[in-house]
């Protein structure tokens, strides 16, 4: 074996280099912000709107100003159907058709840094900006809804019943990991056509357009029991993870499917990849 | 392509093979066949019975199960659910009970004299069918299901003939009188007694009718015996069997028998039920003969059903449990006034009930709990869609409960007046078209002004989930008897109407003994299911009127009070959602997924394993530039010391063209390698696969003796630039030649950052982002870049575009000095003159097939003079590949 000299190929494209190369991006940086300025934008819609009277409403949009965590309940559930799916599948479908499409792929590749680890250290990164950016959205809510409506034992949606605030903070790291899984899908979904494309853009709008068809075939109530085993099928299960009953069934359920095709999408790229003719 | 078009096909051949192939399910023929059979108090009448017999769809011999009609209906309305039985390998039969349909004979209402003399006759035609399963000679193994009318036949027919099996009513009575003529209260004179002495009073259900009979249930009973409503939806759309014009007597009584009809006129006329109708709607009905049922039996009740409420079905299953019989009991969504009626489940109930007490234990049915109550289970994750929940519990307990819950009411004595002629009357659930509404909440509940007394709780602190027959006592004053409605409302708050739970109320028929002035009643209210929520109220209300009822037409004034301020509330405690244990694909697909990714990592390993690539134990030699070289095999061709070597390399693109084909030469350590060629002759393609960017077809290129694979160890020695510059257009070039030597994982030192970086002369430019660079610093940066570590092996193509001609020359120097130190250096290029200038050696290549190779000189030597001139490498170029112009 001869190599050049400190060459090892398990010390290629250390974590911390990709993260810093990933980082200083625009579209990175623009991601977050939004995120991160969503909750706010919200704040201002609820403190400027008009104000309803005292009707007492039990859906999850009237108990937004309750608390600051039936804010952050809210704030999750307008996003997480798309906005967040659109975060994901740009972190994790843009990594690796950028490089393509920069032509900075080949570099790395004959640097080289192998194939797999390649994949494996971008999709470690990729995930970890996707896991960021749904965290970080229902944290700031957290923070934006307590400083403006003030930190309150959280109202249920539909049965109205209150559960106290420091009861409820482990359903809502349920719900942040539950949201974390449920996307697992969409990021290996992009993933893999990251690794197929040499256009950025056709990777993140591929898996978001398929997400979109998924869920309009989910709206197809003849599929019957067959929808339960589409991606987006689940997407809202989280919901659960408030009611006074913690109920698993839907989460799990969820999880499974979203595992499933995560590990199988994300299989077919690594093979994929490792015997593509880099052309880009 | 062409492969996902062939997946995408295969999977559309497999999809419609399936679907094709999949075994539909069995094909169901029924026969219909006119029985006749003989009933009677004396067993002198001929009746003609209009029946469809399906047999088994397997063949062979199975359990047979009888499908009666519900009123108004004929064995038409059983049809679909008698095929989807009968697929389920039963025969089944279904007939038009006599006086529907076109069975001849009249309506007897499930008389033990006409209609259970029908059905035993049934029996006996069924236990000579040879599909027929028996249990000995002439008794056949059966089942009865039915709703409604066709449940009481269930009930009574297993009453009176030890020979049934298995029945499933449905929705159905356990004493018409009490249906028709119910009374909710349980009197004690009280006059000035005080509340706690009749605590322990307990309050005697169904006993209503023979005390002073109860209130006239007048719109369902006008339903019930009216011939031209039907309670059946379904016979409402067909054609109507009924032929010819009437005769007053059919007029009159329509097709029921005409004592039963005279007694009904009697009773509707005044609204009290008269010792002979309360006897005739007594033989009529279960509950008197229940005790004699040995048959496993399975009821379901409907929660929305103000004809038939739950306490039928509760008096049922009491007396023939008391007997010892097997019994469960359901509470679904449905019954007579309509609620998602859930066919789907009660058909799942009913299949499971049958399998275990028909075909036996063995038949892998699932359990039926002994009570199961259907819940709004909310929505469904995925969909949003409502849900039902079907908590279920081991044991039943009764209208009572397992536990009681007591909530205190408070209200003030209230005036409340019986309108002249008892209207305007409120409204709780219209019967008949309740099903038509079919509202979620229960419809419209009005209580008109100065008609009711309403008592109220304040805000429930905790949820309370009310299952079973919740009772209160209550004072009346004033004189006469008093017809009274009670009702237990659940108030959200000021904005929403109240709700009155499944529509019910409890009809009163109280007493007021003369000089008492006031009567205590405890009052059994409605049995229901339903959960009152956080901050919501509990309101007893009592009217004087219904319109469902018939209620005096004199004027009266009651005083309405709490005799106690409890309102009894019984709940079940054990009633806990069906444990439905995880779905077997929860845990199995992911196990799977996580199986065939690994099959799918592992299949995909190497296209071709690696020939000769295997590191040997060896010398180790320093290389020029202090890389440790392990000596690998040492065969004559390709060892550790030649930089390059390619044999046999071949590539063809997609559509067989061959970009290279069969291209084999060597460079030596030192030298610097021009390869030259037109466009398209491969260079790029063969620079490509140095890279281990792209894989050859055929053939093999070695590096240091090292086959290049993707990602091979040993390009850590080789440096390129091919085909353009690749950088992150967001960082500064410094970040960009920094991060890309971090991503090598090498130690910075090894980097020679400032010898790389002098070369590309970019100065200040260095510190600004690389999408403001120009073509040629990109360019310059690029080679600075395949400079970094300074490989052993240095590959670049066209590295001299975009250069300005002092660059160039300085660009000649350093390949020149770069390849003096030991290191070797290969330089794509279309300049001609540059390549003579700068290399050493060429190869020169055209349609992907080597056309020369060797030292420059020689190749200029053998080449012949022309024109004066020495010779040109652009001459020999252009001669060697046949293009002269």
């Amino acid at each position: 074996m001869t190599t050049a000299t400190g060459y090892a190929p398990n010390r290629t494209l250390p974590l911390r280099v990709e993260f810093v190369r990933q980082f200083k991006r625009r579209r990175t940086l623009a991601m977050f912000g939004l995120l991160l300025a969503l909750p706010w934008v919200l704040v201002i819609a609820f403190q400027i709107g008009p104000q309803r009277g005292q009707e007492q409403s039990l859906r999850i949009s009237d108990l937004a100003t309750q608390s600051g965590l039936n804010f952050a309940a809210f704030a999750l559930s307008v996003s997480a159907s798309f906005l967040l799916v659109v975060a994901v599948a740009l972190f994790c479908g843009d990594t690796v058709a950028s490089e393509a499409n920069w032509s900075s792929l080949r570099y790395l590749l004959a640097a080289p840094v192998p194939r797999d680890r390649l994949l494996r250290q971008k999709l470690i990164v990729a995930l970890a900006y996707s896991a960021s950016a749904v965290i970080c959205l229902p944290l700031m809510a957290l923070l934006a809804g307590t400083l403006a409506f003030g930190w309150d034992d959280i109202q249920v949606p539909v049965t109205g019943e209150v559960i106290p605030a420091l009861d409820v903070l482990p359903r809502f790291g349920i719900v942040i990991g539950y949201a974390l899984v449920s996307q697992l899908v969409v990021a290996a979904l992009a993933f893999l056509i990251s690794t197929m494309t040499d256009s950025p853009l056709g990777a993140v709008g591929g898996a978001v357009g398929l997400w979109i068809v998924c869920t309009i075939l989910q709206a197809v109530e003849a599929l019957g029991v067959l929808r339960e085993f589409l991606p987006t099928f689940w997407n809202n299960a989280w919901l659960d993870a408030l009611q006074p009953e913690l109920d698993w069934s839907g989460m799990t359920k969820g999880a499974s499917v979203s595992i499933t095709y995560a590990a199988i999408l994300i299989a077919v790229a690594f093979r994929r990849f490792r015997h593509k003719d880099v052309v880009s | 392509m062409k492969r996902v078009a062939a997946l995408v096909v295969a999977l559309a051949l497999i999809g419609v093979t399936t679907w094709l192939v999949w075994p539909s399910a069995p094909d169901v023929r029924g026969q219909d066949q006119k029985i006749t059979v003989v009933d009677g108090p004396a067993g002198d009448q001929r009746v003609e019975l209009d029946t469809t017999f399906f047999p088994p769809p397997g063949g062979g011999k199975a359990p047979v199960v009888l499908l009666a009609h519900g009123f108004g209906g004929s064995k038409q309305s059983m049809r679909d659910q008698a095929v989807r039985l009968a697929q389920e390998g039963y025969a089944v039969l279904t007939w038009s009970a006599r006086g529907f349909g076109r069975s001849t004979g009249q309506i007897a209402l499930n008389s033990p004299d006409y209609e259970v003399k029908d059905v035993q006759q049934l029996i006996d035609w069924l236990a000579k069918r040879p599909e027929v399963q028996l249990d000995a000679a002439g008794d056949p193994r059966v089942g009865i299901a039915g709703g409604s009318y066709g449940g009481a036949i269930a009930l009574m027919t297993a009453a009176f003939d030890q020979r049934v099996d298995a029945i499933v009513p449905q929705i159905t009575w356990s004493d018409l009188a009490d249906a028709l003529f119910p009374n909710a209260a349980a009197t004690a004179p009280s006059a000035g007694q005080s509340s706690a002495a009749e605590e322990g009073d307990a309050a005697p259900s169904g006993g209503g009718a023979e005390q002073a009979g109860g209130v006239f249930k007048r719109m369902w009973a006008g339903i019930f015996f009216g011939q031209g409503v039907s309670l059946d939806a379904t016979s409402l759309l067909g054609p109507r069997d009924a032929a010819g014009p009437l005769t007053p007597e059919q007029a009159r009584c329509g097709r029921f028998l005409p004592e039963i009809c005279d007694v009904y006129q009697k009773v509707a006329e005044t609204g009290t039920a008269t010792p002979e109708a309360v006897a005739l709607l007594r033989r009529s009905s279960p509950v008197t003969v229940a005790d004699r049922i040995k048959a496993p039996t399975l009821l379901l009740q409907g929660q929305r059903d103000s004809l038939f409420p739950l306490s039928h079905a509760d008096a049922n299953a009491n007396a023939i449990a008391a007997a010892g019989t097997p019994v469960s009991m359901g509470w679904f969504d449905g019954g007579h006034d309509g609620g998602n009626g859930e066919a789907d489940w009660l058909f799942e109930q009913s299949s499971a009930w049958f399998a275990r007490y028909l075909k036996g234990e063995g038949s892998g049915a699932p359990p039926v709990s002994a009570f199961t109550v259907t819940r709004d289970g909310g929505r469904d994750p995925g969909t949003r869609q409502r849900i039902l929940l079907h908590p279920e519990t081991g044991s039943y307990p009764g209208l009572g409960g397992t536990d009681t819950t007591t909530v205190e009411l408070q209200g003030p004595e209230q005036n409340i007046v019986n309108p002249p002629g008892g209207s305007p009357a409120s409204i709780s659930t219209v019967p008949g078209i309740g099903g038509l509404l079919g509202g979620q909440a229960g419809g419209v509940s009005i209580d008109m002004p100065g008609q009711s007394a309403a008592f109220e709780s304040v805000p429930l602190t905790t949820p309370l989930q009310l299952t079973g027959s919740p009772s209160a006592t209550i004072r009346v004053s004033g004189q006469g008897t008093a017809t009274l409605f009670a009702k237990l409302y659940d108030v959200a708050d000021s904005s929403q109407l109240p709700v009155l739970p499944a529509g019910l109320v409890a009809p009163l028929r109280v007493t007021i003994p003369e000089g008492a002035g006031s009567v205590t009643a405890t009052v059994q209210l409605p049995a229901v299911d339903h959960r009152f929520a956080v901050g919501h109220r509990m309101r007893l209300v009592v009217t004087t009127t219904d319109m469902g009822f018939a209620t005096p037409a004199q004027p009266a004034t009651y005083q309405v009070s709490l005799a106690s301020p409890v309102l009894a509330v019984p709940t079940v405690r054990t009633l806990a959602a069906a444990p439905t244990g995880v779905a077997w694909w929860v845990w199995a697909m992911p196990l799977a997924s996580v199986v065939v990714a690994t099959v799918l990592l592992a299949v995909g390993r190497r296209r071709r394993p690696a020939r000769g690539a295997s590191p040997l134990e060896g010398n180790l030699a320093t290389s020029p530039n202090g890389a440790t070289v392990t000596a690998a095999s040492a065969s004559a061709d390709g060892g550790p010391d030649v930089p390059l070597e390619i044999r046999g390399l071949t590539k063809a693109y997609r559509n067989g063209e061959r970009a290279v084909d069969g291209l084999s030469f060597r460079v030596e350590q030192g030298q610097v390698l021009g390869l030259l060629g037109p466009n398209g002759a491969g260079k790029t393609t063969t620079m490509r696969m140095m890279m281990g960017l792209i894989q050859p077809d055929e053939g093999e290129i070695r590096i240091f003796g090292e086959r290049v694979t993707p990602g091979a160890p040993v390009l850590s020695r080789l440096g390129s630039f091919v085909e353009g510059p690749g950088f992150l257009p967001h960082l500064s070039g410094r970040d960009n030649i920094d991060l890309y030597w971090a991503a090598t994982g090498r130690p910075t030192a090894d980097a020679h950052f400032d010898e790389a970086l002098e070369i590309a002369g970019l100065g200040k430019a260095l510190d600004r982002a690389v999408r403001t660079y120009s073509q040629g610093m990109r360019q310059r940066l690029a080679i600075a870049q395949a400079m970094l570590g300074l490989p052993d092996l240095l590959v670049l193509d066209e590295p001299t575009n975009g250069l300005d001609p002092p660059q160039i020359r300085e660009m000649r120097e350093v390949l020149k000095r770069y390849a003096r130190d030991g290191r070797t250096v290969i330089v794509s290029s279309h300049m001609l003159a540059e390549v003579e200038q700068t290399c050493s050696h060429v190869v020169v290549m055209q349609r992907g097939r080597l056309v020369s190779t060797g030292p420059v000189s020689q190749l200029l030597s053998s080449a012949a003079v022309a024109n004066g001139h020495g010779p040109r490498l652009e001459d020999v170029f252009l001669d060697l590949i046949g293009d002269k112009r």
